[in-house]
């Protein structure tokens, strides 16, 4: 399904996506991901941006092997619930891994990937993944 | 306040209707429930639908169907709520006849999935997560459940196939429902056999892609003996719904239903009842996990015990838990906005005595319908009159 002109919806999410900034609240110190206008912790709207190292564990993974259109490409896929160290949990998508070697507590790190294209002439969308840290 | 009671029930078989469309299978429902209240006119419709702009590119449900089925210019509006909005949608219709408002009032829910693509309608029951932060990541509604599935074995001690125990008992029940979609028994190995659709989900770990509709039509208790004896009134005694996070990822604890538990705590205190007094529960198994974590999550049973109702043999008809008393997601079919009337209907169906499943003298049931990766939860307490 090809929808090119989605292009600025995007963009609001590049600083996010890209480098895994979140929000901090200067109230009580709570950090969450994403960015919320109001601190899910104690309600303050006095949020600053806040950025994450990138270093977490897979909290929970699964393979998705019947994906939403559109995301066919890499399937199948795996999916995962990674707890950043800083403590908010994302969900992503995990590469540079083998479905079978994923395991709870894995140690992953994050990386910019391509996670979806529009057809030939559409746009691509990119985003964090996370995978085993290169060491 | 004014008693609310459901005075009229239809519905249509759930399955895959390629000779009908949306406003037919809505139609048809809302037209029964109409008969078996005994009355030509309504004084509004609420329709529960989740995503008939992308299944079949219509919205504006509330004039479409009030129209076809010769409602005449009553206000008439759809109610969303993902995969909750039949279960909103009756509540919202019994909020209407409570506030005095509205005398009489019908709810349809209805959706119409087989006419989409499997992936893209996988894509449009997607639109129920976070778009930007779960969908964008390629994730599909099963995968969202697959995780709290893994995380629930894990942290339990449970297997796949305890976890298959509730899609052989709903299939059980279902084989006795002449609407469910699925009309045949199934073993622990039949789901076991079944392809990983985002593991550890299996496909038969999951409830069909299917079209139906349900009705009912909603009225105050005095009101009801204009209509229709007392046998076939049940009232409804109680109910409560909440939000939770919409991203899974936000949430504190993936594996308790926090909006379950508000819903339903708010359904007990309006009937006046505990947990403990309810004598079948019809919840939203749409993957077998949920079913577990709804019974933990309403109180049924602690944490991490869900499972073991299951093991134990207590959620069939003739154990202390029974659920899924028609088949449930699993094996009635769930088209997803239509399902929580599904169970309202079912449940009547019970307290009338009537259900081809009968539990036991039942006098309390409880329906409890969840929209998202349990992000819109609503429950409804029924009760024979």
């Amino acid at each position: 399904m090809g929808r090119p002109m989605q292009v600025s919806r995007y963009w609001r999410h590049f600083k996010e996506k890209y480098r895994l900034i979140g929000g901090k609240c200067k109230n009580c110190g709570h950090v969450h991901f994403p960015k919320r206008p109001i601190c899910p912790e104690c309600g303050s709207q006095e949020i600053e941006d806040f950025q994450f190292s990138g270093k977490g564990k897979v909290v929970s993974w699964t393979i998705v092997r019947n994906p939403p259109s559109g995301y066919e490409y890499y399937k199948p896929y795996p999916i995962a619930l990674v707890e950043l160290e800083e403590g908010p949990v994302v969900l992503t998508q995990l590469t540079d891994v083998d479905p079978e070697e994923i395991y709870f507590g894995m140690e992953v790190e994050m990386v910019t990937r391509k996670v979806r294209e529009f057809e030939e002439d559409g746009i691509i969308l990119y985003g964090y993944k996370f995978r085993p840290p290169i060491k | 306040m004014r008693k609310p009671v459901i005075i009229g029930v239809g519905l249509t078989p759930v399955g895959e209707h390629w000779r009908l469309g949306l406003r037919d299978l809505a139609v048809e429902a809302l037209l029964n429930a109409m008969e078996d209240a005994g009355i030509d006119k309504v004084d509004s419709l609420y329709v529960g639908n989740m995503a008939s702009g992308s299944f079949v590119e219509q919205e504006n449900l509330g004039a479409l169907i009030a129209d076809w089925a010769g409602l005449g210019n009553i206000p008439a509006v759809k109610v969303e709520a993902a995969c909750a909005s039949g279960g909103a949608a009756v509540q919202e219709g019994v909020k209407a006849v409570m506030s005095g408002l509205e005398d009489v009032v019908a709810v349809v829910g209805v959706e119409k999935m087989t006419d989409a693509w499997p992936s893209d309608a996988t894509r449009y029951l997607a639109y129920a997560a976070d778009a930007e932060w779960e969908l964008f990541h390629g994730v599909s509604f099963v995968a969202l459940n697959a995780l709290a599935m893994r995380l629930y074995m894990k942290e339990y001690g449970y297997t796949e196939e305890d976890l298959a125990l509730f899609a052989v008992n709903a299939h059980t029940n279902g084989a006795k429902n002449s609407y469910a979609m699925f009309k045949k028994p199934i073993t622990v190995e039949t789901v076991m056999k079944s392809s990983y659709v985002a593991d550890p989900i299996k496909l038969f770990d999951a409830s069909p892609i299917a079209d139906g509709a349900a009705a009912v039509i909603i009225t105050t208790e005095e009101k009801a003996k204009e209509f229709v004896d007392k046998a076939k009134i049940v009232e409804v005694a109680g109910m409560g719904r909440a939000i939770d996070t919409i991203n899974l990822a936000n949430r504190r604890e993936f594996l308790f239903l926090k909006a379950a538990k508000v819903a339903a705590e708010r359904a007990y205190k309006m009937a006046g009842i505990s947990v403990g007094d309810i004598d079948f529960f019809e919840v939203h198994d749409a993957f077998t996990i949920m079913a577990a974590l709804s019974l933990e999550s309403i109180g049924a049973v602690e944490r991490g015990k869900g499972a073991m109702l299951a093991k134990e043999g207590q959620i069939a008809i003739d154990g202390d838990y029974p659920i899924q008393t028609l088949g449930g997601l699993k094996a009635r079919g769930h088209p997803v906005g239509a399902t929580g009337v599904y169970q309202t209907v079912e449940a009547v169906w019970q307290l009338r005595g009537e259900a081809p499943n009968q539990v036991p003298n039942a006098e309390i049931g409880l329906t409890q319908n969840i929209g998202g990766t349990g992000s819109n939860i609503t429950v409804t307490i029924l009760r024979r009159v």
